[in-house]
């Protein structure tokens, strides 16, 4: 068996059992941390085809910000896993429909290569190959119009998911940091000028004083 | 060209041990790299906290650690001895597999980061060509080690504080990731040696003055942008919320002990070299000589991440916290739409006749 077989059944058989855990672990923080560890499986696979830039990206988006969000999410919930496991026999026939549906799926696009990572695509390139700049080659060249509406739809997303949480409540106190910044110091103080007051003994003082020391006698 | 060498003088040496070597001998020689780069780093980031102590006691006008051994050399080794003898309790109800997990998620980025890191012309473990992307991927999974720690510890300081974290790193790893992209823009790579070498070509470089060619003068904005994004991804002051002694007493690290507590510790240290070392590659030329009539070499990247870390320490002595609002504020809404600006005139830039990276 060659040496690239074997690591990819090592990552195989890690990213089969994370996934199985994922739907078995009674915890839910646990079971995001072993979508993470899937993940992390995928993108190894994905290195063992020399598509570096997907693997790379698929941790850094995936692992590095979606799943702590997920994780963010999940732990600030308080979920019930057996109220959510309670009707868990009634689903099962459509749960296993739409599965048997995908493996049949993907075995028809797999069919004839399945299981061996020779015969995938990618092990023929060249030494100086970068999978990045085909792929940005392609990305601005011949789907540019493809990738131009991928993000005019992800600019749309953004813009409703703002305008979903945007809400001002009246009686929130918040501050304005840029107004604050902005502050100089004549909106703060203000400089008054007073004529200096002088220090010379009055006349009701001057005669206390000489009582008091006529009686210190 | 070393391995070669040392491959010759094994075999000569062995031979006919050599049999026995040889099927193991790539392992064996990763393992030396990575030893050779780990030992001078784990080093560092033990003696780090002693300068940052002595840093900051000058600045006090104070001496700073002067009791164990000459001049307090000694002060790391008493405390790391004092850690490992310290019991690591865990608390009730604590995730007890997460709660180990956490410090040395944290821990384990800062370090297999070091992979990509040119430090000669040549000399590097991994040259890659997706070496930036690998950098912000593995500094993207420093965060784990927090949000699992704060987690784990089933308490609510320290969950506040992951909190906190998470959530502060995540925004300023967008403007970093960001100000990367104009620094690619320019070097038209993402090998960090290629990004290094572009560095030392220009008008400047020709007539000696290599530092004014390095990429800090014409993309300034962002060197200021990943410089105090870097403060802020690595959780240090002014932007310690994180850990925010006086709110939230230690953030996610507030039930640790013992030697799981000086990972966290030194995960901090070993973040804050990192970045320096990203710092340095990026935008200070990495181990390129700022003047013509000087060599290149690993001894100026060595000055560069040393000058970058004292700014880390002189920051902390000079600025109070800052508050939390005001930290996402700048992360979102000063940082980001200025790299997306500077994209924007740099593409411009690189159109016109001015290019100045041909």
């Amino acid at each position: 068996m060659e040496f690239k077989t074997f690591v990819f059944f090592v990552l195989a058989t890690i990213m089969l059992l994370a996934a199985l855990r994922v739907i078995t672990a009674r915890n839910p923080v646990h079971a995001v941390l072993f979508l993470v560890l899937a993940f992390f499986s995928a993108a190894g696979l994905w290195l063992l085809l020399q598509a570096e830039f997907l693997a790379i990206v698929l941790i850094m988006v995936y692992v590095g910000a979606v799943m702590v969000l997920f994780m963010f999410v999940v732990m600030l919930l308080d979920i019930d896993i057996a109220r959510l496991r309670h009707r868990f026999w009634s689903y099962l026939p459509l749960g296993t429909m739409v599965g048997l549906l995908i493996v049949v799926q993907m075995a028809l696009v797999l069919s004839g290569n399945y299981f061996s990572a020779e015969a995938l695509p990618g092990h023929s390139m060249p030494a100086d190959y970068s999978n990045t700049k085909e792929l940005a080659r392609l990305l601005f060249t011949e789907y540019y119009y493809p990738f131009e509406i991928a993000g005019v739809i992800l600019l749309v997303g953004i813009i409703a998911a703002v305008l979903l949480t945007l809400r001002k409540r009246k009686d929130t106190k918040y501050q304005k940091p840029s107004e604050q910044l902005a502050v100089k110091r004549n909106d703060r103080i203000r400089m008054v000028s007073m004529p200096a007051e002088k220090d010379e003994p009055s006349v009701d003082t001057a005669a206390a004083a000489a009582t008091e020391k006529r009686e210190g006698q | 060209m070393m391995e070669v060498q040392l491959l010759q003088f094994l075999q000569t040496q062995l031979g006919s041990q050599w049999l026995w070597v040889e099927p193991v001998w790539p392992l064996v020689w990763a393992l030396m790299q990575i030893v050779a780069i780990l030992a001078p780093l784990v080093a560092a980031v033990a003696y780090l906290p002693y300068f940052e102590r002595k840093v900051i006691a000058y600045m006090h006008v104070r001496i700073g650690p002067n009791r164990v051994g000459p001049a307090g050399l000694l002060q790391p080794i008493a405390d790391a001895l004092k850690l490992v003898f310290k019991e690591v309790i865990i608390p009730t109800k604590a995730s007890k597999a997460l709660y180990i997990l956490g410090p040395i998620l944290g821990l384990a980025p800062a370090l297999i980061a070091w992979a990509v890191i040119p430090f000669d012309a040549g000399l590097v473990l991994a040259d890659i060509d997706a070496g930036v992307l690998y950098l912000l991927a593995i500094s993207s999974l420093g965060v784990y080690g927090i949000i699992i720690s704060g987690w784990a510890s089933n308490s609510k300081y320290a969950f506040l504080g992951a909190m906190r974290a998470t959530a502060q790193m995540i925004s300023y790893e967008i403007s970093m990731g960001v100000a990367l992209i104009v620094v690619l823009m320019v070097s038209n790579s993402l090998n960090l040696s290629a990004i290094v070498a572009g560095q030392g070509q220009g008008m400047f470089a020709d007539m000696g003055l290599g530092f004014l060619s390095w990429n800090w003068l014409p993309l300034l904005p962002m060197f200021f942008v990943f410089l105090i994004s870097g403060v802020a991804e690595t959780n240090r002051s002014p932007f310690d919320v994180v850990e925010g002694e006086s709110e939230i007493v230690a953030g996610h690290m507030v039930e640790y002990s013992g030697m799981a507590f000086a990972l966290f510790f030194l995960a901090e240290y070993a973040n804050m070299i990192l970045i320096s070392a990203a710092v340095s590659t990026f935008f200070l030329g990495g181990w390129l000589s700022p003047v013509g009539f000087l060599p290149d070499g690993i001894w100026w990247l060595m000055a560069k991440i040393s000058a970058i870390l004292f700014l880390f320490l002189w920051f902390r002595a000079t600025f109070p916290r800052y508050r939390y609002d005001q930290i996402m504020r700048l992360g979102w809404k000063v940082f980001l739409p200025m790299c997306f600006l500077w994209i924007v005139v740099v593409g411009v830039w690189m159109l016109s006749p001015l290019n100045i990276w041909k």
